[in-house]
């Protein structure tokens, strides 16, 4: 009798809901899914291996290449070893635009979820109307950084420059009514802030049409309820955090158990799934939209208050300021110290991690005290949920990978560094 | 109309018998495929425009005024690019396929009455020509995913073949109320039984029947949200993954010709045909009366090819499993109970339009 063999599909890296360069070898019983085998490595750019050979500023771009939805988030985990390191301290206002920035970033990265989840279960529109918010965000990205993605914003010490009080505004083109661009450029008149403040109120609105568009939507609830469902223990053992964790039911989030930055002054609830499947994790990370939204508002209130200095004043680590560098020797010692040798950290090692849109991202820092660190590890938390592929995938149908890759939410630029 | 044949009878004396009757067909069957190719060139502009706009973008807008030229340039871009063949592909039933696809989807169109008299075809039993031919068109399908030789196009054959199964089934129980009612199997009958007014088409009397119908032929004719068999984004493009150019062109065709067919069928099934609305309505139906049906036909049948767009901009799609329960579960069960509901209507005469 002739052997029998399951059909072998290769899954990616050429495909449309491959996220990137998933190749996913999948073994199918008919439509069913035996085997989901996921190989990586197709985005390996070594950043770790990079790092090594860099001083500590000059990594901070890399940062933002590995999860590059959520590029501010990665910085932050970044520069806080870095700090933590030094035990400097960071000015008070540098640390609310942080927060402010990692909650833009988290509705950011959900947005991209969202839309590219909707567009793997075959919901077009949802795509694009996610990304109408998101090039609002990235507008804010571009106005403070002078960058749309990787903006290169936290230093360690504070950051970059403080925020500006004149948003950018479209300008006039062949293509554009004078009327039209009144419209565009409405609410751009004020600073950064007043920008962000009119998103804020907008955006539940839109979480609003999310909802309308999906929440209830029976093809929606079929295709996602009781797909890849991961119990809460099994979460644990897996090592998943972040939305995938609190989608199983397990209350954990970095800003509530280890609070860093200011969080422990800012009020916000962590919402929590009950089945652990994917229309569970699909309803908490909507909540952490508003949730975040919610934030922002907080710090958008604080930040109007207390203006300040955004750097450290400590020049050793973070660079004088520009002015002072024309007329004053020791600045200008400074700042060439800065940008060629950078600075040295004590001998000795960190792990700081940070709840990031995704999950715990965590960077492993190992210091000999040189002006380079000696071992630099990132905790991707993609990889681990990648790594749960096989298990939550087996027994559902092939339709469902594309599901439970969405509900994943993974990007390749964190799991392969 | 006869004197004209006289005339050219007269002109030409051997222009008659066979030779006049074939002629005659040609010239029909020109007359309905040439606008039906530019239809369907300018409804994949219309589904780009609508979908656009629904997305918060403009849709083709560079290619001549308001991008009005779009269709023909893509025509263009596919007739000019070169057809591959997989290394191990069959390929005569590689090349057989697009064409066992596009012959059904044209030739169906011989029996469909546009006005009153303006058909390529009287057949006394157009409706079981329109089920026979429409089956046929998923063999090109079945046949391209299998030619292939290719992993994503032979799911997308067997997930393909099986929906035909389920919803052929469904789309001739739901057939049967239509036949039952206007007792004929006839389309020009069908339509001229549902002469008078808005208030006798069938769409009251059936209106399950009608949305039964109408969701089966998203199935059949493989739209969102029932797009399994291509499934972009799970079996990447299912059945055209293989075809480059003017093979891919054709199955094209073929797909958007089917769904304007099945836009047309449901209005000539369910409401009025050619008829006006305003029928059986004092001074509107008067008023009315210079508009041809054909441009009736066509304004009603627009309006289900726009719900194509506009569901297909809404909703997710369905799991391929889902689509069968879908089939087996609902549909059928209901198919069934309102065909013995029907029958026994129509032999107690309950009701005004049995």
């Amino acid at each position: 009798m002739a052997e029998i063999r399951n059909y072998t599909l290769n899954f990616g890296p050429q495909h449309p809901a491959a996220h990137g360069v998933l190749r996913l070898i999948l073994e199918i019983d008919g439509e069913v899914i035996e085997r989901a085998d996921p190989h990586i490595g197709l985005l390996h750019r070594g950043t770790e291996k990079l790092a090594e050979s860099k001083p500590y500023n000059q990594s901070i771009g890399y940062m933002d290449r590995l999860d590059y939805v959520s590029m501010m988030c990665n910085e932050h985990a970044y520069v806080r070893a870095i700090e933590t390191m030094l035990e400097l301290e960071v000015p008070q206002r540098a640390q609310y635009i942080r927060v402010m920035f990692d909650e833009i970033t988290r509705i950011l990265n959900h947005l991209m979820w969202l839309g590219t989840h909707g567009l793997d279960v075959g919901a077009m529109s949802i795509f694009l109307y996610a990304f109408r918010e998101r090039e609002k965000l990235i507008d804010c990205y571009e106005a403070v950084s002078g960058s749309r993605m990787h903006a290169t914003y936290y230093r360690p010490g504070g950051v970059y420059r403080d925020l500006p009080e004149k948003m950018p505004q479209y300008l006039k083109n062949d293509f554009r009514k004078p009327k039209e661009l009144e419209v565009m450029n409405k609410n751009r008149q004020g600073s950064l802030l007043d920008f962000i403040d009119d998103f804020v109120k907008e955006f539940p609105k839109s979480i609003k049409q999310y909802d309308d568009l999906l929440t209830d939507n029976r093809i929606w609830k079929q295709r996602l309820v009781n797909i890849g469902i991961v119990s809460a223990n099994r979460a644990k053992q897996l090592g998943f955090t972040g939305p995938m964790l609190r989608g199983s039911g397990v209350a954990w989030d970095l800003r509530k158990n280890q609070p860093y930055a200011v969080y422990d002054k800012l009020e916000f609830d962590i919402p929590v799934g009950v089945t652990g499947d994917s229309y569970d994790r699909y309803l908490v990370r909507m909540e952490e939209m508003r949730q975040s939204n919610h934030i922002i508002k907080q710090c958008i209130d604080w930040l109007r208050l207390n203006p300040g200095s955004v750097m450290s004043n400590d020049h050793k680590v973070a660079p004088p300021n520009r002015e002072a560098m024309k007329d004053d020797m020791e600045s200008l010692i400074h700042h060439f110290k800065l940008f060629t040798e950078g600075y040295c950290l004590p001998e000795g090692e960190v792990y700081s991690a940070i709840e990031h849109p995704k999950g715990e991202f965590g960077i492993y820092l190992i210091s000999d005290g040189a002006n380079k660190p000696y071992r630099v590890k990132i905790r991707a938390p993609g990889f681990a949920h990648l790594a749960a592929m096989d298990e939550m995938a087996k027994g559902h149908m092939l339709s469902d990978v594309v599901t439970i890759i969405g509900t994943q939410d993974i990007v390749f630029g964190e799991i392969d560094r | 109309m006869i004197a004209f044949w006289q005339w050219i009878h007269a002109l030409i004396p051997w222009f008659d018998g066979a030779i006049a009757t074939i002629v005659i067909i040609l010239i029909k069957a020109i007359a309905l495929v040439m606008p039906l190719m530019l239809v369907v060139a300018y409804f994949t502009y219309a589904e780009r425009k609508v979908i656009g706009y629904m997305q918060l973008r403009v849709g083709p807008n560079r290619v001549g005024p308001k991008g009005w030229l779009q269709p023909i340039a893509d025509a263009l871009k596919l007739m000019t690019k070169e057809i591959i063949f997989p290394s191990k592909a069959n390929i005569y039933l590689f090349l057989l396929a697009p064409v066992l696809a596009i012959a059904p989807a044209i030739a169906i169109w011989a029996v469909i009455p546009f006005d009153e008299g303006m058909y390529v075809a009287n057949l006394d039993i157009s409706l079981l020509y329109v089920l026979a031919i429409g089956s046929v068109g998923v063999y090109g399908i079945i046949l391209a995913g299998w030619a292939s030789n290719s992993k994503y196009p032979l799911l997308g054959a067997l997930r393909s073949a099986s929906l035909l199964v389920s919803y052929e089934i469904v789309i001739g129980f739901a057939l049967v109320t239509v036949v039952m009612i206007a007792g004929s199997v006839n389309l020009n009958d069908i339509v001229m039984a549902q002469k008078g007014s808005i208030l006798n088409w069938y769409w009251i009397p059936l209106f399950p029947m009608m949305i039964i119908f109408f969701i089966s032929a998203l199935v059949e004719t493989n739209r969102a949200p029932f797009d399994v068999v291509e499934g972009e984004s799970e079996i990447v493009g299912g059945t055209h993954v293989e075809y480059s150019g003017m093979t891919f062109a054709v199955f094209f065709l073929a797909e958007y010709a089917n769904m304007i067919f099945m836009a047309v069928l449901a209005v000539i099934l369910f409401f009025g045909g050619w008829h006006s609305p305003f029928e059986g309505i004092a001074y509107l139906e008067a008023g009315f009366a210079w508009v041809p049906g054909i441009i009736w036909l066509l304004a009603k049948s627009t309006f289900f090819m726009f719900l194509y767009l506009w569901i297909r901009a809404t909703f997710p799609r369905f799991r391929y499993d889902q689509i069968m329960r879908l089939s087996w579960k609902v549909f059928l069960p209901w198919t069934i109970v309102w065909i013995f509901v029907v029958a026994l209507m129509t032999q107690l005469k309950i009701g005004p339009w049995f």
